[in-house]
Parts: C-alpha cells; sequence; structure tokens
C-alpha cells in the first residue's frame, strides 16, 4: 500500500500510525482532580452560605477563592503540573480559565507591563469572554422578545 | 456567627458535587483526546453551551442537583452570564441584556485579571522539566 | 558545479566543513548525546532576562567558539548564513551583529542547519573561502511564539516533540582535508494536508521521502552507498511514517537510517514524546556529533535531509524539505 496515494489516505495512515493519548488513564485523573476541585468550591460555598451570604454571593466567593489559588499556583511553576496530569480536570474548573489568564500575563511580562501583561493577558482566555459574553447577550434579547417563562423549555 | 461544620461537609451535597463535575470534566477530556481542539477552544465550547442550557433553563437543574459541582466547571462560568442577562432584562428590559450577564460574572472576571497581574509581577515562568 | 538530474547540485571541488561548534541547554545537557557538545547550559536564561535574549547569547557563543576552534579571525571570513525559528529571525540577527560579517538571514524552520551549508557550499564553489553557517532554537521562545505559555497547564500529546535549546554553527572552506559537502539537493515544498501542529513529524515526513527518491535517483545511487542516513527532526512518528514510505517505493532504509530528533533525547527518562525538533536540533546534533563521527572516520559517507515545517502561529500549513549530502573520501 503506498501511503502517498493522496492527502485522504495519508491522514487515514498517519492517523493509524500516530499513538494514542491513554485516554482511560486521563479520563479517570480528569474524574477526580476535577471532582476534588469543585467539592473544595462546594465546602467554601456551603462555609459562605453558613456565614449568611445568599447563593450569587456565595458562588462570586468561591470563584475569586480558587481563582485566587491558581493565580498563586501558576506563580509558583505548579500549576502547569498539575495541568499536565489532570488535563481537563483542571482546565474545565474556573481553575482553568484562571490558569489562561495568569500564564500569558507571566509570559509576556518580558514585553512590557502595558502591552506585555495588560496586552496578552487575555491572549487565551479572550475568546472565552467573547463568546461567553455575546451568548449571554443574545440570550437576554431572546428572552426579551419572547418576554415569558415559556422561554423556560423544560 | 457559628458555623454548622455538619452543613458544611453535608455528604450527599458533595458526593453529588464531586460525580457531576467529575463527569463534565470527563466529557472535556475526551474532547482533548479524541480531537484536535485547542484548549482555548474547548473553553469556548463549555462556556456557550453553558450559556446556552442555561437560557433554556436546562442547566439550572443541573445547578440546583449538584450545587458547585455545575457552577465551578465553565459551563457554570456561561450558565451565569445567561442567568445574570435574563435577571437584567427582568429588572432593566434590553440594556440588561447587556449588563446582567458580565454583572452576575464581575467577581470571577476581575479576580482573574487582578490576580494574574499580581502572579506576573511577582513571579517568573520556568521551564517545564518534563 | 553542475547540476546532475532533476534537483542535485554536484560539486567539483567539494568545499571542507572546517569545524562546527554547538551549544545546547539543560535538557539537552541530560540527553545521551551529552558529552559531544562543546558546552551545556545549566539553565534556559544564561544570564539574561528573557528567553530572546538568551537564544541570541547561545547562538553568539557557538559562532564564537566555533571560530576558535577553526584557529581562524573572523576577518577571514567571507559570508555567513544563519537563521532561527523566531519572528524575522531574530535571534541570529541580534546575536550576530557584532562580529562585522557579510549576513545572509535564512529561514528554512527547522531544516535552517542544512539550507545555510547548502547556500554556503554553493558561495564556497563560487567566490568565498571561508563561509560560516549557524542556527539555534530555543524550547521556551519557540513555545511562546508557536504554542502556549509555559505556565498554562495542558498535556502535551504523544505525538508533539520538543524543541531543542541549542546552536550548532560550522564553518566551511575551500580547502581543506574534508569532511566534504559533495551533492546537494534542495527538496521541494511538499504537502500531504496534515493539520495537527502537535505531529509535525508526519507533516514533514512524506517531504523527506521526496527529497531522498530524488536524490538517490539524480546520483544513480542505493540507500545502502550511505553508510548513515539521517533526517531532520522528524521524531519517533516521522521515522517509522518515512520507512514505510520509502518501503512502499522500494526502498529499505530501515538499517541505515535514524533521526536527530530521536538521537539527543532519552524517550524514556526524559518524556519527550516523539523525539526533539526545531533548527537546532540538526544544528547541534550534526555540529556536535555526527561532524565528529565524520572527522574520526566512523561515518564515512552520509546523507542529512532537514525538513522544515513551514509554518506560523496564524497558519499552522507545512512542509517543505531541503536536504543535503554529505561525504567523507
Amino acid at each position: 500500500m503506498d501511503p502517498l496515494e493522496s492527502k485522504e489516505t495519508y491522514k487515514q495512515y498517519v492517523d493509524k500510525k500516530s499513538p494514542n493519548s491513554p485516554i482511560l488513564k486521563n479520563c479517570f485523573n480528569a474524574f477526580w482532580v476535577g471532582g476534588l476541585i469543585c467539592s473544595i468550591g462546594q465546602i467554601i460555598f456551603n462555609i459562605c452560605k453558613e456565614r449568611g451570604f445568599d447563593t450569587q454571593m456565595s458562588g462570586t466567593i468561591v470563584s475569586i477563592i480558587l481563582i485566587g489559588i491558581v493565580a498563586f499556583l501558576t506563580g509558583l511553576n505548579l500549576f502547569n503540573k498539575i495541568g499536565k496530569f489532570a488535563g481537563a480536570g483542571s482546565l474545565i474548573p474556573i481553575t482553568g480559565f484562571a490558569n489562561s489568564i495568569v500564564s500569558p500575563a507571566m509570559e509576556y511580562k518580558s514585553e512590557g507591563h502595558v502591552m506585555g501583561i495588560g496586552g496578552k493577558m487575555f491572549t487565551v482566555a479572550g475568546p472565552v469572554l467573547v463568546f461567553g459574553i455575546s451568548t449571554s447577550i443574545v440570550v437576554g434579547i431572546l428572552y426579551l422578545i419572547f418576554n415569558a417563562q415559556s422561554i423556560t423549555l423544560v | 456567627m457559628d458555623i454548622d461544620w455538619s452543613n458544611v461537609f453535608e455528604w450527599t451535597t458533595l458526593l453529588k458535587c464531586f460525580v457531576t463535575s467529575g463527569l463534565i470534566c470527563v466529557i472535556g477530556q475526551i474532547l482533548i483526546d479524541k480531537t484536535k481542539l485547542t484548549p482555548a477552544k474547548i473553553l469556548v465550547i463549555f462556556v456557550t453551551t453553558g450559556a446556552i442550557l442555561g437560557g433554556l433553563g436546562i442547566y439550572q437543574y443541573l445547578v440546583d442537583f449538584a450545587g458547585s459541582g455545575a457552577t465551578v466547571p465553565l459551563t457554570g462560568f456561561g450558565y451565569n452570564l445567561a442567568k445574570g442577562a435574563i435577571e437584567g432584562v427582568q429588572q432593566y428590559g434590553l440594556v440588561g441584556a447587556f449588563t446582567g450577564g458580565v454583572k452576575a460574572a464581575a467577581g470571577g472576571i476581575a479576580a482573574a485579571v487582578f490576580f494574574g497581574y499580581l502572579a506576573a509581577l511577582i513571579s517568573k515562568p520556568k521551564m517545564k522539566k518534563q | 558545479m553542475e547540476k546532475i538530474g532533476e534537483q542535485t547540485i554536484k560539486f567539483n571541488t567539494p568545499p571542507t566543513i572546517l569545524e562546527c561548534a554547538a551549544i545546547v541547554g539543560p535538557k539537552e545537557a541530560q540527553g545521551p548525546l551529552a558529552k559531544y557538545f562543546d558546552q551545556t547550559l545549566d539553565d534556559e536564561f544564561w544570564g539574561e532576562k528573557t528567553w530572546e535574549k538568551a537564544e541570541s547569547k547561545i547562538i553568539k557563543e557557538t559562532v564564537s567558539t566555533v571560530i576558535s576552534k577553526a584557529g581562524i579571525s573572523s576577518k577571514e571570513i567571507d559570508c555567513m548564513f544563519a537563521g532561527d525559528l523566531l519572528n524575522q529571525c531574530i535571534s541570529s540577527c541580534f546575536g550576530l551583529r557584532q562580529l562585522n560579517i557579510p549576513f545572509f538571514g535564512v529561514f528554512g524552520a527547522c531544516s535552517t542547519f542544512v539550507e545555510s551549508l547548502m547556500l554556503g557550499s554553493i558561495c564556497v564553489e563560487g567566490f568565498a573561502n571561508k563561509v560560516l553557517c549557524a542556527t539555534s532554537s530555543h524550547f521556551c521562545s519557540a513555545e511562546k511564539q508557536f504554542r502556549f505559555p509555559l505556565e498554562l497547564g495542558n498535556q502535551r500529546p504523544p505525538s508533539s516533540q520538543w524543541t531543542v535549546t541549542g546552536s550548532g554553527a560550522a564553518i566551511l572552506s575551500k580547502s581543506g582535508k574534508g569532511p566534504y559537502v559533495t551533492n546537494i539537493t534542495p527538496g521541494k515544498i511538499v504537502d500531504m494536508g496534515i493539520k495537527d501542529a502537535n505531529n509535525m513529524g508526519a507533516a514533514m515526513a512524506p517531504a523527506f521521502a521526496d527529497t531522498l527518491i530524488s536524490h538517490l535517483v539524480d546520483t544513480g545511487r542505493n540507500p545502502s552507498y550511505y553508510d548513515a542516513i539521517f533526517s531532520g527532526d522528524l521524531g519517533y512518528i516521522g521515522k517509522e511514517i518515512v520507512i514505510d514510505i520509502l518501503k512502499s517505493k522500494g526502498y529499505n532504509i530501515k538499517s541505515n537510517y535514524n533521526d536527530c530528533g530521536v538521537l539527543i533525547f532519552d524517550k524514556t527518562s526524559q518524556d519527550t514524546h516523539s523525539g526533539g525538533s526545531g533548527c537546532a536540533c540538526c544544528g547541534t546534533v550534526f555540529s556536535g556529533y555526527l561532524f565528529k563521527q565524520l572527522r574520526e572516520k566512523k561515518l564515512k559517507k552520509i546523507l542529512l535531509i532537514a525538513t522544515g515545517a513551514l509554518t506560523n502561529s496564524t497558519t499552522t500549513q507545512q512542509g517543505e524539505t531541503i536536504p543535503r549530502n554529505c561525504t567523507r573520501n
């Protein structure tokens, strides 16, 4: 068989030839690390509730504390090791979002404070805000158009 | 104010939170390993999905069930944005669609910016050893 | 100098590779080839403030080393060819600006070193007496420009490769006792549609195969003519693919073919996945290891084919090849 017959056959050939990621192991690590991070969040949330904060504010406090911890770990050059081990387990929780802001900020410090840290801070996380905020505005406008609880489909 | 620690460590809540968030992360891991999507694209997918499910009112059920297990993952960030936009509309009409989302997520965004700047000030990136 | 066959150039008075030097970073210093390099660094900054500055320093020091090893003065060098991975080849420009040698900037991605040697050889065959060729790459600056910030907690897929930190430099001379550059075969741009920036070996392997076959056809040689055939930085996956492709075309290169990216790191203990990559990969492996093998006559005739993924941070495309053929008499 000639793998170079066409782009298509070459792509199939390469896919077969390239080693797969150890997906079971990765999923297992992602599961327990992700679960653990969110459970820590839940504990902080419960403490806030006990302290008398409302749900909205408790959720915000959880985010701020987790983001602060991640910024600290990233600054200590530790978070990339956690990320390498846990994959999506540390990427998907708010910790991944925080890390994706902190890491370019550190990386581009050499280009100065304004255009370096300030300008490049959102190179990875920017799209998350663009699409997240845009979607939320569309959701809000659609809600306004249908102007009723009937938008809640379920 | 006294804290009732048995409420804080209520194990059924924690278990539901652990399992739900774990499964959400597993979905992310499968996307990483089975597709060629970059981390940024995966984050975008999760936020957008969360915002859409939040807008449809579906994600609320997951939040009621799993608490932080549903709000801490980035889908929860999207849900929070959408929920904030809807509440903004209820309160202020059209302008609320623009202010509500970011207002609800303001704490997280501001914290990430501030702590990110702080970390960059005091720390330097190091080469990965492995 | 004459053209033979489709794309090969044969030198009538083959240029000699007078001297080589290589400096590598801390990770390469733990690799299996560590003892062949002129200098190994303890940290990736080397006293500089940024990785870009460190990379410039590495190429500058490598060039100084090769000039002093050759026992010549920099005034004797007629011109130099150098390049690296960073935008506009800034490491080479900044690192070599104090040398006062006429400068040609070269960009051939990971094939830059071999491309420089080819162009340098043509100059030596023409007007020049001595030509300097150099290249560098740096893991951190390359990751920063092409991939993600170092502190981002992402997983590297098994097909990804590790950019070599270091620099290799060589001086070509009109007269000398060898090793000689006898034939060069510039490769064509080959694009087989691989879009995965984490699988460079697969993207570049078809280009390698294309150039190797052109070279063999043009020169009328068999793979067994060479003591060894090396690719620049195809890595483990690229290496396997190349062996397969050539087998399907009727060539067996399994016994005398290897890859610089495979040689420079120890896969199991260094967690470098598919192997080394970057300009400095074949630059340092050739300057440090292969050149010494040639000089000690452990290898007599080698064929070095470096391939580069022509990619930038926005368009992830690929691949061309620049091969070079170096025969020792």
